[in-house]
């Protein structure tokens, strides 16, 4: 199949699935279908070409696939097959042009069905990529490490809770809409994550979650593009994402962004992001995640790492750190006061992060140190903190990262 | 038939005193992890490999029916503890063994085989076909 008939396929998976669940009502079995229709058309469609209307054809065959399915169930379904079958399913499912806003409001509505809080987040991240990014069960047991079966179990037990918790095919009502939206971002979120910081060297036949976050992230911005936070969440993820060649050197080791190949920097994606960026601080008072993208917006704009604005970031970092009180933004922020105010005022900050209970031990905590004392040239204390960090963590590439740092620094027995 | 290979590592100063090692060495001992693992997978005969939190992070839950209790376990007084496994689908047991023999020698300082031990265990199968 080709690159542009995958895209396609993906593309219309969300709209398919609307279609049927409006028809059918029956989310679980509908899902089913629409997956059986897509295997269907990588199939047929490089033998026999894409057909004129490719959409018609995925819901006329998911369509079939669904009916097929009631039909060859038990006799306590019978007579809602009899009514699905008294209208051929190609006249009934294939909407009318003027039907055509709704498929717009259907990805909408499968997103918030798939990210609902009802579900465990796992299971929400599978079924979204399943049920809205339209991959297959197999990819994305892959691109989580994961045997095909417990998927399928994860994504069918997702299927069932919201089954179970009458989550209806309706856009939420206003007054949920905020805090459900906050659910689906989270999702995307985490893909991104996991994709971004995902151990270098067994990436090969495994879906890139990073890109496919953005993707998401692109249909949830088409869908809602006045909304401040999903647009922070875009141009945060092409803001990081854009330094995706500079962050791993040739062994797969991490390069710290002030050691970073600027110039492998992704251009594009920076315009693009800080353009987003713009855009939503126009709109109003900035939320969680546009204040990160405007902060990754500043440290991609500078030309140099020593031409990165750090009071600026500072600034931003004070009014996240108002909007919540989270202990690994303050950690991020000690890193900016360090770099901005003098190295001892960091270190100070972090003194007071060692007293709070939500981060006291953590290996980050750690390794910030490590590199505030190595900066300033205490490679004694830079080692110790390096050690005590590599012992916590437990990111194969972030220990061994830590490990080469800390090997890096002259062991103190060199200077006897 | 499928074995599960331990590495196992000395308690002590760090991992055979990583901390001392000078970082080229460090990158030829990850390398050799990388080249060896991606051999395995190239033959067919890779099922798993993961590696294992520092044991500082382990604990031990047992449950006698009021819930369970979590104890910080026996680990501060082993002598090793076990970093990684292998679990790999190979023809007989002497390929097995040498696959750990190959992991064993994993370079350390100067470049030297550390001779790491590994315990080679069979994974146990469903009974055979009678027919």
């Amino acid at each position: 199949m080709t690159k542009t008939g995958e895209h396609l396929l993906r593309e219309l998976s969300p709209q398919v699935l609307g279609a049927l669940v409006r028809r059918y009502g029956d989310f679980a079995a509908a899902e089913d279908a629409v997956q059986e229709a897509l295997l269907a058309a990588a199939v047929e469609w490089p033998r026999a070409g894409t057909p004129e209307n490719p959409r018609a054809w995925l819901v006329q065959v998911a369509a079939r696939k669904l009916t097929d399915g009631y039909r060859s169930e038990t006799a306590r379904r019978r007579r809602e097959t009899k009514l699905v079958q008294e209208t051929p399913p190609e006249e009934s499912v294939i909407p009318s042009p003027d039907e055509a806003y709704e498929e717009r409001d259907d990805s909408l509505v499968l997103l918030f069905m798939c990210c609902h809080p009802a579900l465990t987040r796992p299971s929400a991240i599978a079924l979204t990529l399943r049920a809205v990014g339209g991959l297959t069960t197999a990819e994305i047991a892959r691109a989580f490490l994961v045997p095909e079966a417990t998927m399928a179990q994860r994504i069918s037990r997702a299927k069932q809770s919201i089954q179970s918790s009458g989550i209806g095919f309706a856009l939420p009502p206003p007054e949920e809409r905020r805090a459900l939206l906050g659910a689906v971002l989270h999702v995307l979120y985490l893909v991104f994550n996991e994709g971004y910081s995902a151990s270098g060297g067994d990436q090969h036949q495994r879906v890139d979650l990073a890109t496919e976050a953005i993707r998401l992230a692109r249909a949830a911005h088409a869908l809602l593009p006045e909304d401040g936070e999903v647009t922070g969440l875009l141009a945060l993820m092409l803001l990081t994402d854009a330094r995706r060649a500079a962050r791993t050197g040739p062994g797969g080791e991490i390069v710290p962004l002030d050691e970073q190949e600027r110039a492998l920097w992704d251009a594009r994606a920076i315009a693009e992001g800080t353009q987003l960026v713009t855009e939503g601080l126009a709109r109003g008072p900035a939320g969680a995640y546009l204040l990160q993208a405007a902060i990754a917006a500043l440290h991609d704009e500078a030309k140099r790492a020593t031409d990165t604005d750090w009071p600026q970031i500072v600034a931003l970092y004070d009014v996240l750190l108002s909007l919540s009180d989270n202990p690994v933004i303050a950690l991020n922020r000690a890193v900016a006061v360090a770099m901005a105010r003098g190295i001892p005022e960091g270190l100070a900050l972090l003194a007071d992060l060692d007293r709070d209970p939500r981060i006291q031990g953590h290996y980050r905590l750690d390794a910030v140190r490590g590199h505030l004392l190595e900066r300033a040239g205490d490679v004694a204390g830079a080692r110790l903190a390096y050690a005590a960090a590599a012992e916590k963590t437990a990111s194969i590439p972030e220990r061994n990262h830590l490990l080469l740092r800390l090997t890096s620094l002259a062991p103190a027995p060199d200077f006897d | 038939m499928k074995f599960m290979l331990m590495m196992h590592t000395p308690r002590g100063d760090g991992d055979y005193k990583i901390n001392q090692w000078k970082p080229e060495e460090f990158r030829a001992h990850i390398q050799f992890m990388k080249d060896l693992n991606a051999g395995l997978r190239e033959a067919g005969e890779l099922v798993g490999a993961e590696g294992l939190a520092p044991p500082g992070q382990a604990r031990i839950v047992r449950s006698r029916g009021e819930g369970p209790e979590i104890t910080d376990g026996p680990f501060a007084e082993s002598k090793e503890f076990l970093v990684g496994y292998w679990i790999v689908d190979v023809e007989s047991a002497e390929r097995a063994y040498a696959i750990a023999g190959k992991a064993s020698t994993a370079p350390g300082p100067g470049g030297k085989p550390l001779g790491i031990p590994i315990e080679v265990r069979q994974v146990m199968s469903p009974p055979p076909d009678m027919l």
